[in-house]
């Protein structure tokens, strides 16, 4: 196989980055890092590994928070951050053929310029890959307002183990021809193919963004905030998000450049919204008198509206940086859970109860899709913690039917944990869909399924 | 004391701006418009010197067509006691501006007129000092420090200029323009944009207020400046050298 200069790296320095994950909490032993610029290379790189069954992994931006994206031992790593091209644009439909290693956040611009936005949005915008976000369903903080990508991906290319190549990179809308294959993909975390381009419907970008910044006494006052939001202007709501005072005590302590956007005391819950429009009076009034009334009605005990596009920058960034400010803040254990929204925040009392002063619970996450980001803050980590945590938190979601992994995916931390969420015969029927998509196992091993299936 | 603050719509500061296809200005439709960033830290100083018992009330004051009132209600929502609008359906160059400021002045008499030193849109940084000049008042620009002394009946200003800082010392009634650096505005909290929907807000013509709105500038054309070519790697000093004879003619 013959690749340029710059595909091929075998550099000590530029193997360590590429061998740890995001949280530095995962770190392999590859030897050798591949950089194709085409579909093309791909293929020949799978279908040559696959023929000396030597073991792959995938990988975009490496922002990924489950240990998914980096070798276990020494697999080879290809990475598809090169392949990062346009394909084209429908300045009629909306409809982007890009890539897979093109950065959320130069999409994000692309599409600016355009009059559009992405579907999606995440705090790792600007480091994280399309292709990355699609091979793990990524989530995000407008999935309230646009769906998940199963929905905005309307096709996908996609190099199987052994170097075949599915185009499935449709721009239509509409296909009922068949097994909609491209939905294996999307989620499947590379154990099942590598995502080369992806084709995805983007929406126009709505001139009225308003955000409130609020804060709440307890969480049910959260929840019913959610319940009125809803009902009261959810044809414009487009985001929901709430942290709680840990998070934002860690926010406020770790971040440069960052204030609370209101008065002392410290509250107990703070909460984000946002909503979209195409008229700004229109909208504003309807948030206005929705907050007004909640702040009358006790389920707001104060409250600022973003007078201008900074002021909302800073909101997010608030919101966006308790995973940064918690890395900053020493050990972090992190658990990714789906669970019913009225329950949500029993299990962060739980787990203060549980561990006590032996570390600092911090909750804070998605609301609006029932999604709870619970961290576990250490000085170091060790292993007596770990114990109070797992598999405590496992099963007071699977208790709950919950998800035990709502967006990050299950990678190598939860590849055994899947049970928790899913019942035998479904995951027996996963088990079956990767022995025929990759019988030599050389996509991503050790990962999503669990080990006793390999037999 | 009554502080009077001016304060100016214009396209959000962190909006991408484009020029209209026919040059004649920037696109405005369908873009977010915001209070002028330095007309925020005009009226949060106003509201601090307030908030300190050196004055009894501070009138926003805004001029140019109806959807100005939005700018308005910000600045009632932040805590500016009253607002007046000069109601105008074309665009105000500073000299009109400071002409119908002035004949706003001798109906609220304030001590204190507070402007941002200058609008992002414009860039002008002509209206508060036209406005002084047309007053008869002293002027403190580009304000980085405003102390109050209420028995002196004087203010002293700091102001950021090319060579450091420069302290005067004025005598109320005063012209004072704001920098970036004297303060960082506060958000507007939900129980004062409550208490802004009871606030009046007093509208005005040029006509009552005797000003003719004239202009003597016409804007000819408006186009983006032209863009930077990429820089060239050179591989050798003789190439430089070569480059810098033949092709820039400075050697």
């Amino acid at each position: 196989m013959r690749f340029g200069e710059k595909s091929v790296i075998q550099d000590e320095d530029r193997l360590e980055t590429v061998n740890t994950d995001w949280m530095h909490k995962y770190r392999g032993s590859s030897k050798l890092l591949l950089q194709p610029r085409s579909t093309e290379e791909v293929a020949q790189i799978l279908n040559y590994c696959n023929s000396r069954c030597l073991a792959v992994v995938p990988q975009g931006g490496n922002t990924g928070l489950v240990g998914g994206s980096v070798p276990v031992f020494d697999e080879v790593i290809v990475n598809v951050g090169s392949m990062n091209n346009i394909i084209s644009f429908d300045t009629v439909s909306g409809i982007l053929v890009c890539e897979a290693g093109c950065i959320l956040e130069n999409l994000i611009s692309f599409l600016d310029n355009q009059g559009f936005i992405m579907p999606l949005d995440l705090g790792a915008k600007g480091s994280c890959q399309i292709g990355g976000n699609v091979s793990t369903n990524a989530g995000g903080l407008r999935l309230v307002r646009y769906g998940s990508l199963h929905g905005n991906v309307l096709g996908l290319e996609a190099v199987l183990a052994n170097g075949d190549v599915l185009d499935m990179l449709g721009t239509l809308r509409k296909d009922n021809t068949g097994y909609d294959l491209k939905h294996l993909f999307i989620g499947s975390e590379g154990s099942l193919g590598i995502v080369t381009k992806v084709s995805i419907l983007t929406p126009p970008k709505l001139s009225s963004v308003n955000i409130a910044f609020l804060a709440c006494r307890d969480y049910s006052s959260c929840q019913k905030l959610l319940m009125e939001a809803k009902r009261k202007m959810g044809e414009i709501l487009s985001a929901f998000e709430f942290l709680d005072i840990e998070a934002m005590d860690l926010v406020l302590n770790h971040l440069d450049g960052v204030r609370n956007p209101l008065p002392a005391p410290m509250h107990n819950f703070y909460v984000l919204i946002e909503t979209t429009g195409s008229d700004e009076s229109y909208d504003r009034e309807k948030l206005e008198a929705f907050l007004l009334s909640s702040m009358e009605g006790g389920l707001i005990s104060d409250g600022v509206l973003a007078q201008d596009i900074n002021q909302a920058s800073s909101f997010w960034r608030i919101r966006e940086g308790v995973p940064e400010a918690l890395m900053k803040a020493g050990a972090v254990y992190k658990y990714d859970l789906s669970l019913p929204v009225e329950r949500m925040y029993d299990l962060v009392d739980d787990m203060r109860t549980r561990l006590g002063d032996s570390a600092r619970v911090v909750g804070y996450g998605h609301l609006g899709d029932g999604n709870l980001h619970l961290n576990v803050s250490a000085p170091q980590y060790d292993d007596k913690i770990l114990e109070q945590i797992e598999p405590y938190v496992y099963e007071w979601t699977s208790k709950h039917r919950g998800s035990i992994s709502a967006e990050h995916g299950l990678g190598l931390m939860k590849a055994n944990k899947i049970y928790y969420s899913k019942s035998p015969e479904t995951v027996k029927t996963m088990g079956s869909i990767k022995k025929l998509l990759d019988p030599n196992g050389i996509l991503n091993p050790y990962k999503v399924l669990p080990h006793s299936l390999d037999s | 004391m009554k502080i009077m603050v001016a304060v100016k719509r214009v396209v959000d500061y962190a909006v991408k701006i484009r020029v209209r296809p026919d040059k004649s200005g920037v696109e405005t439709q369908n873009v977010k418009m915001s209070m002028n960033p330095f007309c925020e830290i005009a009226l949060e100083e106003a509201l601090k010197i307030k908030e300190s018992g050196l004055a009894k009330e501070v009138v926003a004051v805004s001029m140019g067509p109806s959807n100005c009132v939005d700018t308005l209600r910000t600045g009632l929502a932040m805590g500016a006691d009253r607002a007046i609008l000069v109601e105008a359906s074309r665009d105000l160059v500073p000299l009109t501006v400071a002409k119908l400021l002035k004949k706003l002045v001798e109906v609220e008499n304030p001590g204190l007129l507070i402007l941002g030193k200058q609008a992002i849109d414009d860039d002008c940084n002509q209206t508060g000092q036209m406005i002084a000049g047309l007053l008869g008042w002293p002027q403190g620009t580009f304000a980085s420090k405003v102390v109050l002394d209420k028995e002196k009946q004087a203010v002293s200003v700091d102001r950021e200029v090319d060579g450091g800082l420069e302290t005067l010392c004025l005598g109320l009634p005063v012209v004072i323009t704001t920098d970036l650096r004297l303060n960082q505005p506060r958000y507007a909290t939900l129980p004062n944009i409550m208490k802004a929907k009871s606030k009046p807000i007093k509208k005005y013509t040029p006509e009552e207020l005797n000003v003719e709105i004239k202009s003597d500038l016409e804007v000819v054309q408006v186009t983006e400046p032209p863009k930077r070519n990429a820089g060239v790697i050179l591989s050798s000093v003789d190439e430089l050298i070569d480059k810098l004879n033949n092709e820039a003619h400075v050697i």
